[in-house]
């Protein structure tokens, strides 16, 4: 494979990264929360379509058509029980409760579906490809991926920015107490941000299952390279994520193509790297950030 | 009219109570007492034991960093992982002596902490939380790519060799067990002088609030700093019992070496037993060893249960098992604090 | 006049401290009741309990007939009470109007659109579309005042509007409250500009460490009287 092939499908593979960080973005932009189990949710979201096509035989497109309705009643019900009384118990209380529930959620996968490999037929587009050249090819599954990220990322931002959903979203991440003297209830709108967070984590799960294998140990992975890309793009903005999905799909495979036991460490490499580099930016110097300087009374 | 004259102070700032001072004597005794173990117990007993010392100094860590840092560190077996390998690496390849291994291991693991802190101090919250795991995944896929035969790459290494030429099983055990045993009693008293130091009570008003801490001159990272290397050592020197304990070791996936498993049973121990208290560590390692021992040591619906115990303690019981009673009976039974004493 | 908001023998804490200490007061549909005190009183607390975004620890807060104590802040505004916060507390990001619009959601009849708001405050017209963060001081108050008339309220709380703001710019705010009032507002503000309050309110109210300590009409209140319940003189016998 060429070094512009790669590059290619490290941009297209910012798409699935794009998709899957949409959910962890939008918690984090609305409720400060890092929600630990957004890759398990993804992949939950994998299996229960995962299920549907083993039992009702049906493809993998349509499974979306319950599984996403389920997702968004997983998500309202997961903020109403459980990340709500997070949120008030304290900054740390969400992390460790997410955290939790990505063990269990992992666990309980194992258990129902054996550490198998499985995969779901994305059908005959799957090995679809647009040939350029001779060597470079542009993979026609993945590409419609990354259109379907830049729709939901864009329908988002639209309903942000036109609805009174969006409204209510943006006024309740900026001023939850505020928001309620002008009569939103945060509670309700924190639990619509989680639903969705973790309708669109099922889409990105789904589709991210038919585009290569999975099991019960990816969620952790997932939730990883989620939040890198969100990291790399600027937190609590979407088409940020997109960005960061884009740039750490890229490293990672030019990293594979170096070697291809490099994938994932390029991209944790390049996620640190711009980690640190924005830290030395954003603090204006390092000698104040390394405490050499006591603060004067 | 006389102005009337300020009372005489009476109040006395104490830091040992009756109750403490007879508790920290008990303990000094118990660990005396524990010391005995090779002779008194069985093997078997040892061999449990052993496992509850690394799951003390694990939870005690963990503690250090959350529950007086304010760091909740999903990472932390990054440090595991490179205490024991590189008590594997000294002792396979260098034919270093195991337990004097063991002991620059901690050394290494405090020393790598010092540039991974460089890298993820600067981070918040759940941001700190990803960060210090991806160093963690780094590591671990490092190792797993390292052609050194020693390391063994993917497929992992162990240190049988270097411990089988130089001791029986019976010599290590009993050996392993005192490391272990002396490992959590250093590391506790470490522990012990730091909080009650000014750096103590600097990391408590970190803790509180941190602007205000800064404002009065705190050095915020410093202190951070501080307990991230302490961590880093104390998870290293954990690391290198392990695998004096298990023998063999792998770097890849949730149940390896580096797996993100141990940061579920340091965060599972911290929540049972009490978050930023210096008694709850102890309490939730307790706890584990004794769900390990007597319901499953491994398996999938056993992880589950852990996680929805821990679950159920954030949400429900936030403050632990000793947090609860240090708030209800107002006891604490080793002396990190102060207490005000005085006539009404 | 009927009674809209009755509050009795209310209590609330703030943090460690006992911020509102039993008060009890009435107020009429189409008054402007006004309750100055120095700061710490417990004004704002006590605006904040009857909005609904403080809890009390005691008492009760009827609104039209209905026991609100315990309703969350969103029903309030819902059942017609709106606050205009202490700071404005506009959402900075979103523009003048996407802050009018966010408050509509509640959906109560009345007059008040986003065309009527900008009619009462011909200043924000030009603002429509800016960013609330870029907005000068008398311009945010405007908007924040706006936003609560939004949910087309029965009765407005208003902390402290004249916080901040130059004298000439507290000028114009008072021109568009004393339009409200001619225009049969039921007000309850908390001002700690005397002169302000005295000429604005129908009655007065002075609050100090958490309680009333006087009570009356501008006409029976002297400024010497106020003065003593602002700051809680109490002349002893030369």
């Amino acid at each position: 494979m060429t070094w512009v092939n790669s590059v290619i499908h490290g941009i297209l593979l910012g798409g699935v990264y794009a998709l899957l960080a949409t959910g962890l973005s939008l918690m984090f932009g609305v409720m400060r929360i890092i929600n630990l189990a957004h890759g398990s949710l993804a992949l939950l979201g994998a299996y229960m379509a995962f299920l549907l096509v083993e039992h009702a035989h049906i493809s993998a497109y349509l499974a979306l058509v319950p599984v996403l309705p389920g997702a968004l009643v997983v998500g309202y019900l997961l903020q109403r029980t459980m990340l709500e009384r997070s949120l008030r118990a304290g900054v740390l209380v969400p992390l460790l409760t997410t955290f939790g529930l990505l063990i269990v959620i992992g666990n309980l996968l194992q258990e129902f579906f054996s550490p198998d490999v499985h995969s779901l037929n994305p059908g005959s587009i799957g090995p679809a490809a647009w040939r350029i050249t001779s060597r470079l090819s542009i993979p026609a599954f993945d590409a419609l991926i990354l259109g379907i990220a830049i729709l939901v990322l864009g329908i988002l931002q639209l309903v942000l920015t036109r609805t009174q959903i969006g409204r209510e979203l943006r006024a309740t991440a900026a001023d939850p107490d505020a928001a309620e003297l002008v009569g939103v209830d945060s509670r309700a709108v924190y639990a619509r941000a989680t639903a969705i967070a973790v309708a669109t984590a099922a889409l990105a799960g789904v589709f991210f299952a038919m585009r290569s294998t999975f099991d019960p140990t990816a969620g952790p992975t997932q939730l990883i390279y989620a939040f890198e890309a969100v990291v790399i793009g600027g937190m609590g903005s979407l088409w940020g994520t997109l960005a960061g999905g884009i740039v750490l799909g890229v490293s990672q495979t030019v990293g594979a193509q170096i070697n291809p036991q490099y994938f994932a460490l390029a991209g944790h490499v390049v996620f640190l790297a711009v980690l640190v580099a924005r830290t030395i930016l954003e603090s204006g110097g390092l000698r104040v950030r390394l405490g050499l300087r006591r603060v004067a009374t | 009219m006389t102005a009337v004259a300020a009372p005489a102070p009476t109040a006395r700032v104490e830091r040992w109570t009756w109750l403490s001072g007879g508790f920290t004597a008990a303990l000094a005794g118990l660990i005396g007492l524990l010391a005995f173990g090779p002779v008194l117990w069985s093997q078997n007993a040892l061999n449990n034991l052993i496992q509850l010392y690394f799951l003390v100094v694990l939870a005690v860590m963990w503690n250090a960093l959350a529950g007086y840092g304010g760091l909740v560190s999903v990472g932390q077996q990054a440090f595991i992982g490179i205490g024991a390998y590189a008590v594997v690496f000294l002792s396979l390849q260098h034919s270093l002596e195991p337990y004097l291994a063991m002991l620059i291991a901690t050394l290494i693991g405090a020393a790598v902490s010092i540039p991974v802190a460089a890298v993820v101090l600067w981070l918040r919250g759940g941001a700190f939380a990803i960060g210090t795991w991806v160093v963690a995944e780094a590591f671990a896929i490092l190792v797993s790519l390292d052609p050194n035969p020693a390391i063994g790459g993917g497929t992992g290494t162990s240190a049988l060799i270097p411990f089988n030429t130089r001791y029986t099983p019976t010599q290590r055990l009993n050996y392993t067990y005192w490391a272990s045993l002396g490992t959590a009693a250093v590391l506790l008293a470490i522990l012990f002088v730091l909080l009650r130091s000014r750096l103590g009570a600097s990391l408590q008003a970190i803790r509180d609030d941190e602007g205000a801490a800064a404002s009065v001159g705190v050095r915020v990272l410093l202190g951070k700093g501080v307990l991230f290397v302490l961590a880093g050592g104390g998870c290293a020197a954990a690391g290198a019992l392990i695998l004096a304990w298990q023998l063999s070791i792998q770097p890849l996936g949730p149940d390896s070496i580096f797996g993100v498993n141990w940061s579920a049973k340091m965060i599972f121990m911290v929540l049972v037993g009490g978050l930023g208290t210096f008694e709850g560590p102890i309490i939730g390692a307790i706890v584990l060893y004794l769900l390990q021992t007597y319901v499953s040591s491994s398996g999938v619906w056993y992880f589950v249960m852990l996680g929805g115990i821990a679950i159920g303690f954030a949400l429900l019981l936030p403050r632990g098992i000793w947090g609860t009673i240090q708030e209800r009976f107002n006891v604490q039974l080793l002396p990190v604090g102060y207490r005000l004493r005085g006539r009404s | 006049m009927s009674v809209i908001l009755s509050v009795d023998g209310l209590a609330a804490r703030h943090g460690l401290l006992q911020a509102v200490r039993d008060v009890s007061l009435e107020v009429a549909e189409g008054e402007t009741v006004a309750i100055v005190g120095a700061n710490g009183a417990g004004k704002t607390t006590l605006l904040r309990s009857i909005a609904g975004a403080h809890r009390p620890s005691g008492g009760r807060i009827v609104f039209d007939g209905e026991d609100v104590t315990r309703l969350p802040a969103h029903r309030r505004v819902k059942r017609g009470i709106a606050l205009v916060p202490e700071g404005r507390r506009l959402f900075p990001e979103l523009t003048v109007e996407e802050n009018l619009r966010v408050a509509a959601g509640v959906r109560r009849p009345g007059r008040w659109d986003v065309d009527a708001v900008l009619e009462a405050f011909p200043l924000l017209r030009p603002l429509r579309h800016k960013r609330a963060a870029s907005l000068s001081g008398g311009e945010q108050q405007a908007t924040a005042i706006g936003r609560a008339l939004m949910s087309n309220p029965r009765l407005l709380l208003l902390d402290e509007v004249s916080l901040g703001l130059a004298p000439v710019v507290v000028d114009g705010v008072y021109r568009s409250l004393a339009g409200l009032i001619e225009g049969g507002a039921t007000i309850l503000l908390v001002e700690q500009d005397l002169s302000r309050a005295l000429g604005v309110a129908d009655r007065v109210v002075c609050m100090l460490e958490g309680r009333f300590v006087l009570e009356g009409t501008p006409a029976e209140l002297t400024r010497e009287r106020v003065m003593e319940a602002y700051f809680g003189f109490r002349r002893s016998a030369a």
